[in-house]
């Protein structure tokens, strides 16, 4: 299965990935009390809020030094400095999450050194500590929304977690990017282990919370800054992901730092690649699964023979980040889908080994595509013959000109409604996920039925 | 406990930017570069030029710079198109490490030759963004051989992020825009030509170019351009024959309407399309300026025509929205005249207003409209704005995606009039649908069940509401049957 080498445009026709920035906003966004502030222009803070907000339909500040001309030529220091002094009046935040962007990085500013001087400047003139600064290095021209994320949660590690005596019970969660709802749920299930999870970054409350009688400046939610110094002396470190930035994420840098266990693993969608999240959590707590998980996971083979009928031989076109889109069709594989394309905006060179790691007892191998578009996608996507689209919003009108149905799953997802409560992990979010695919596809047959059955 | 609203500070720097009517003679700061680490809602001169450019639906719009630019300005916006969908596809040089340190022009030039090649636009955009200059690239040079290559005016649009505000975008774009007009073989009309205009500044948000147009045309008027709403290459290149330039909007193409007041001699007029009063004095001015009794006539009766059209139905959503508070945050000040106005028209009052972008003339104006005790503001953020909307005790907040979850956090109902949005609210028609917006949002019973709603009142005090019917709106067919241009969607084209 090697990947297709896509006769590529020189341009970019309709990304399918964003920008770095994004994805450190967002990691910044699970931390307790923490405002993300991007280092550039004004609208990079702004279009990313509004792609934000249009997904979660929450508030999302996203604070910026805001560059002028003369910045870019004389460097951002002093846009910082004005920026930083602003955002903790009016913020009054525990943590400021700092990200560059193509232009600061362009131009060559040394934000570290900016932070130190502005850390001892505050030292002297007043004995109230300023709040935690982490800083992640994100110039857009380095790779996708999803290299940003991993870069700003290993800085949010690197940054804070201290070593120290083991404390016995403590799991650091590493989880990608995925739904409030998939962080609550994962959460869950650690804690039922006996287990204490460190979810790094938590943003289910603050991008997920209830309705205010007074105005939240930083929403409440987010993993406390306390904890993150925990981390480095947890009893292991669960992480999920795929192939890309295996070597540069969090749970390595915990490892080789503090000695802290590494268990990484993709996201668990499916029965077999929830099992290995189970047995993994099994392991480090030395306890058997909690008969409530074991019951849903009964639940769910049982759903899957229900249904096997409905869904096997359809063909799956999936996209979207590589650590989804190899755990989605390792789970599509498992129920009997064939998923024909698999294709990713980001490239790390490793997403076909992921998908025949996930999905290894496919009869043919689907095509692997890194680095794609969705001009690429759609031209590819035409001749794959697909049944049944699975991926972000933006697919949709791939899916329509396909006539395929599109499962929406991932980020962003900007044209229905309650993506925060969107379950994809876990035997609990496999069987939601199931339940939508296979009715998706009724809904297809039932629509194509000339008598308008009611009974199918 | 979460600390009260009112506790939120209104930093140093963005006190000048506040004003509250009749506490102190007006005086209100504006057009300034946004305060670091405030978290204005603007954006930044790219932005600016691409709202304005983005609706030219056969040309070709390339975002040189990383990919970010790109993708967040993709297929966002409600800016219909009767014909070519170009516009809607997004593209980016995408820009990656090597390009930065050995620059992007190479890469810049072979994507415009491909694209050309494979879209076949009537002409191209180039947009810069932020490190383009940085990097040294020289875009006028790359569009000019790109250009030469293809045989398509390839247009470079100045648009870097940081050099100035979203006003500078705008003249960016009208700057790029004015090297269409007049490019056009046809020789201009003469004497005896029925009157003609262009239409500045409308983006065809859900199809508004069109009920305007249809407007002008029912007064007997040719419209040779619209720019640049379902807009398109040829028309810009002979809207240098159109004997007056009605621009809306008070930012966005007042730079291209004085171009073409300097180049050909053409007149313009400021307008605006929303609200039963600004639509009808828009109709009127163009009447008036052609000066023809029998158009004015025209003109007249189909002001009342549609208002009669539309008064019963707004009578009910008045009744219904009579005595309530209204904020209103909007990106160019005119936008937010005509909301203080068509708010007035169905009884509620406008507690709070504020622009983006706002010139001091434009406030002064908007001051004047306001009630006392009105709060103003210019360039604000999400903190301020939830701090005054406590303090004024608004129940509807006017804005757009980013405005919208400041307002729902808080229990205050809200109507998106941003560009993303899907809803004419446009024309008599439009007014209908606005005043449908905000009556289903301020009058839905979930606000007595959020913590705000239940602490201002017993839950079941307030009398049920009823559901007003949906008005049957009038949807201009999409204009024309003229425009035969094939429909490209991407990579296949498809018969209109």
């Amino acid at each position: 299965m090697k990947p297709k080498d896509t006769p590529n445009f020189v341009a970019t026709r309709n990304a399918c990935k964003m920008c770095t920035p994004l994805g450190a906003c967002l990691a910044f966004s699970g931390i307790e009390g923490c405002v993300p502030f991007l280092h550039g222009s004004q609208g990079c803070s702004t279009y990313i809020r509004r792609y934000l907000i249009s997904h979660f339909r929450e508030p999302m500040d996203i604070a910026s030094s805001n560059f002028g001309e003369q910045a870019a030529i004389f460097g951002g220091q002093s846009n910082l400095t004005t920026g930083l002094n602003n955002v903790i009046e009016s913020y009054q935040p525990r943590a400021i999450g700092i990200a560059t962007t193509c232009l600061s990085e362009t131009i060559g500013d040394d934000v570290s050194m900016f932070l130190n001087e502005f850390r001892r400047e505050h030292a002297d003139d007043s004995g109230a500590a300023p709040p935690v600064f982490i800083h992640a290095s994100t110039p857009s021209y380095t790779g996708s929304h999803f290299d940003g994320y991993v870069e700003a949660v290993r800085a949010a590690v690197e940054t804070l977690a201290e070593g120290g005596e083991r404390e016995a019970g403590l799991v650091n969660v590493l989880p990608g990017i995925v739904s409030p709802a998939d962080l609550r749920h994962l959460r869950e299930i650690v804690e039922g282990f006996g287990l204490e999870p460190i979810v790094l970054p938590d943003y289910a409350d603050r991008l997920d919370g209830p309705s205010w009688l007074e105005y939240r400046r930083v929403p409440e939610g987010g993993v406390p800054v306390a904890d993150i110094r925990r981390m480095g002396r947890a009893a292991a470190t669960l992480e999920l992901g795929g192939p890309a930035k295996a070597d540069a994420a969090a749970g390595a840098w915990l490892e080789s730092r503090h000695g802290v266990t590494r268990r990484r693993m993709g996201l668990p969608i499916g029965v077999r690649a929830t099992d290995a999240m189970f047995e993994t959590l099994e392991a480090i707590s030395d306890r058997p699964t909690p008969k409530p998980y074991a019951d849903e996971r009964g639940r769910l083979i049982d759903s899957y023979v229900d249904a096997h009928k409905y869904v096997f031989g359809r063909r799956a076109v999936v996209y979207g980040e590589e650590d989804l889109v190899a755990a989605m069709t390792g789970f599509l594989a498992e129920v009997g889908v064939t998923p024909v394309l698999c294709a990713s905006g980001g490239r790390s060179g490793g997403l076909a080994g992921a998908i025949a790691a996930a999905a290894p007892r496919l009869a043919d191998p689907p095509t692997v595509m890194e680095g794609v578009d969705f001009e690429e996608l759609t031209e590819a996507a035409a001749s794959a013959d697909p049944d049944l689209i699975v991926g972000h919003s933006k697919g949709y009108k791939l899916a329509r000109r396909l006539g395929a149905p599109l499962v929406r799953v991932g980020l962003p997802i900007h044209d229905r409604f309650g993506a925060a409560r969107m379950m994809h992990l876990g035997y609990r979010g496999t069987q939601q996920l199931f339940d939508r695919i296979v009715n998706t596809l009724l809904k297809v047959k039932q629509d194509a039925s000339e008598p308008a059955y009611t009974y199918l | 406990m979460p600390k009260p609203t009112s506790d939120i500070p209104i930093l140093e720097d963005r006190k000048a930017q506040v004003h509250t009517k009749g506490a102190a003679p007006f005086k209100l700061a504006c057009e300034k570069h946004s305060v670091a680490g405030a978290v204005s809602q603007r954006a930044c001169v790219f932005c600016g030029s691409r709202v304005v450019l983005y609706p030219i639906a056969d040309a070709l719009h390339l975002i040189h710079g990383p990919v970010g630019c790109a993708a967040y300005t993709w297929d966002i916006r409600g800016a219909a198109s009767s014909g070519p969908q170009l516009h809607r596809m997004s593209f980016s040089t995408d820009l990656r490490e090597k390009d930065v340190i050995y620059g992007g022009e190479n890469k810049c030039e072979a994507a415009l030759v491909e694209l050309i090649g494979r879209y076949q636009p009537k002409a191209a955009f180039v947009y810069a963004t932020c490190i383009v200059g940085l990097i040294g690239d020289d875009l006028d040079a790359v569009c000019r051989r790109a250009g030469e290559r293809t045989g398509v005016d390839v247009i470079p649009v100045h648009s870097e992020g940081f050099a100035g505000s979203k006003k500078d975008g705008y003249s960016a774009a009208c700057r790029a825009i004015d090297a269409l007009v007049g490019t056009s073989p046809e020789p201009k009309p003469g004497l005896g030509a029925p009157p003609s205009i262009n239409i500045l500044g409308d983006f065809n948000i859900a199809g508004e170019t069109w009920v305007i147009r249809d407007y002008y045309e029912r007064m007997g008027i040719d419209v040779i351009a619209t720019i640049t709403g379902d807009g398109r290459v040829d028309d810009i290149r002979r809207a240098h024959h159109a004997q007056l330039n009605v621009v809306q909007c008070s930012g966005s193409m007042k730079g291209l309407a004085r171009l073409m007041k300097e180049k050909y001699d053409i007149p313009f007029t400021h307008v605006s399309y929303f609200g039963l009063e600004d639509m009808s004095r828009a109709l009127y001015e163009v009447a008036d300026h052609f000066n023809d009794p029998d158009m004015k006539a025209r003109t007249a009766a189909l002001v009342r025509d549609e208002i009669g059209a539309v008064m019963p139905e707004l009578r009910k959503y008045r009744d219904a929205l009579a005595g309530k508070r209204a904020a209103v945050y909007t990106g160019g000040a005119f936008k937010a005249f005509s909301l203080v106005r068509s708010l007035r028209t169905l009884g509620v009052k406008t507690v709070i207003a504020g622009s983006q972008t706002g010139s001091p003339q434009d406030y002064q104006k908007l001051e004047a409209l306001c009630d006392e005790g009105a709060v103003l503001l210019d360039d604000t953020n999400p903190l301020e704005l939830a701090k005054f909307i406590d303090q004024t005790g608004a129940d509807l907040l006017i804005g757009g995606v980013k405005e919208r979850p400041i307002a729902y956090k808080l229990g205050v109902a809200f109507c998106d009039h941003n560009h993303e949005r899907k809803e004419c609210l446009a024309g008599y028609a439009g007014m209908v649908n606005f005043a449908r917006e905000v009556h289903h949002s301020v009058c839905s019973p979930v606000w007595r069940l959020t913590p705000r709603g239940c602490r201002t009142a017993a839950p079941d005090a307030s009398p049920p509401v009823r559901p007003l019917r949906r008005a049957a709106v009038r949807r201009p067919a999409p204009r024309p049957a003229l425009r035969t241009t094939p429909l490209t969607i991407g990579a296949k084209e498809v018969a209109v």
